[in-house]
């Protein structure tokens, strides 16, 4: 099978500072896939290599099989929408369309209209002059009428507020469910993902820390409490992600293929957010003790 | 037709929280066999999820025998889960309304009943379980 986005020891660096190292990840297709992490971890570095708006200094990256920035008909195959959804002030939403039309060979210009006049913006209306919402909306619709396999999607929603989020998802999942388009988007609103991606990928430091299908993540990790007691005695197969120990009891982040019969836990399901933040504090835990280790 | 919520604060998969909800329409009557469940365009529409997660949510209705999806036509409701007949469920819906005014007219807020609720609840199906 090919992944919509496949890295393998890939890297960004600009002058002497690495913007993403050593990322090896596979997305596959069909998914709305969810990139979280911390600042600084090189999501945007690895969403515009994919985009084929940068050019690796190491490692490769193919996107639905092929080279990024192949060539015009790779880059039709592809939408992108960048962070804070830019789009061109002075220019009229009508001339958004009309520009989309002329650069984009597979152009759907009623997809285009309809959705436009979905979202209630006025053709006449300068770019500039819209608000944080409608702008993202404007951006989404250029990107959905070029009719594209793979929809990249660098904090679409980050600065707009609670409704115009709500707004932009719905249309987002519309697209997917009328035309199966696959979907990455990073964000760290982890509520948001959890209602809309069905794959998730935690990547801090450039290094994917836990990536699959998010129904199976969630079965797989359970929160477990209990008496105090040294994490290393659980049961193989048991992988401890995070672990807080106050004098009389454990709390554990824990995965495992099989279920906990324990009776001295205490298991409680986990959520995305749970997940997420035990998977990027262990990062930084890791980190820390390497620091250590150096210093 | 119904229109599916959703609780994000439930800690229930979204997925299953619409099986619930087409289980509970079932059960109060709201669908009946014959009905149409919304497209997965309608609800993507409406709350803002991932299609997938209709999808599954209708194919678990389906594995459970409740509904059959005829392709280009829709989903639709085959039967009732078993052992809910209408006039049982009124009859216990009245009793119970019945009650919780009672409960209130004798000074009991929300909390209190919820818990008196959740108590009972709790003993009688651990009674049935052991």
């Amino acid at each position: 099978m090919t992944g919509v986005i496949e890295a393998s020891g890939l890297g960004k660096r600009y002058r002497r500072t690495w913007a993403l190292r050593d990322c090896t990840l596979a997305i596959p297709e069909g998914r709305v896939a969810g990139l979280v992490g911390p600042n600084g971890a090189g999501k945007t570095t690895l969403l515009r290599l994919a985009a084929g708006l940068l050019a690796p200094t190491c490692g490769t990256v193919s996107v639905l099989g092929e080279d990024p920035a192949a060539g015009p008909a790779q880059l039709a195959r592809v939408g992108f929408v960048a962070q804070d959804t830019p789009v061109y002030a002075r220019m009229p939403v009508a001339g958004h369309l009309r520009l989309g039309a002329w650069l984009n060979p597979g152009w759907d210009g009623e997809l285009a209209r309809r959705r436009i006049a979905q979202v209630g913006l006025d053709v006449r209306q300068r770019a500039g002059s819209l608000s944080g919402g409608q702008r993202a909306q404007l951006a989404l619709t250029l990107a959905l009428a070029k009719r594209p396999e793979l929809l990249i999607l660098d904090e679409p929603v980050a600065s707009l507020d609670p409704l115009a989020r709500r707004e932009f998802l719905r249309g987002l999942m519309e697209a997917v469910a009328e035309h199966g388009v696959s979907v990455v988007l990073s964000s760290h609103l982890v509520a948001d993902l959890e209602r809309v991606c069905d794959y998730l990928v935690v990547l801090v430091a450039s290094r994917v820390r836990v990536a699959g299908q998010v129904s199976a993540l969630l079965a797989s990790h359970h929160r477990l409490s209990g008496p105090r007691r040294d994490p290393g005695a659980l049961p193989a197969g048991v992988e401890v992600v995070e672990e807080s120990h106050t004098d009389k009891q454990s709390t554990l982040l824990v995965r495992t293929g099989e279920p906990v019969h324990d009776p001295s836990w205490t298991v409680k399901p986990v959520s995305m957010e749970d997940l997420v933040l035990g998977y990027m504090s262990r990062a930084r835990d890791d980190r820390a003790r390497r620091l250590e280790v150096v210093s | 037709m119904i229109e599916f919520q959703l609780d994000e604060a439930s800690g229930v998969a979204t997925y299953l929280q619409l099986v619930q909800q087409v289980h509970q329409a079932l059960r109060m009557g709201m669908l009946e066999p014959g009905d149409r469940l919304p497209t997965a365009q309608q609800v993507v529409a409406r709350l803002a999820i991932n299609p997938n997660t209709v999808h599954k949510a209708y194919r678990e209705l389906e594995r459970e025998g409740l509904v059959r999806a005829r392709p280009g036509l829709g989903t639709f409701v085959t039967r009732s889960p078993s052992g809910t007949d209408p006039a049982t469920q009124a009859r216990f819906l009245a009793g119970m309304t019945d009650w919780l005014r009672s409960a209130r007219s004798a000074g009991l807020g929300p909390d209190d009943i919820e818990a008196i609720y959740r108590t009972a609840f709790r003993s009688c199906f651990a009674e049935g379980v052991a």
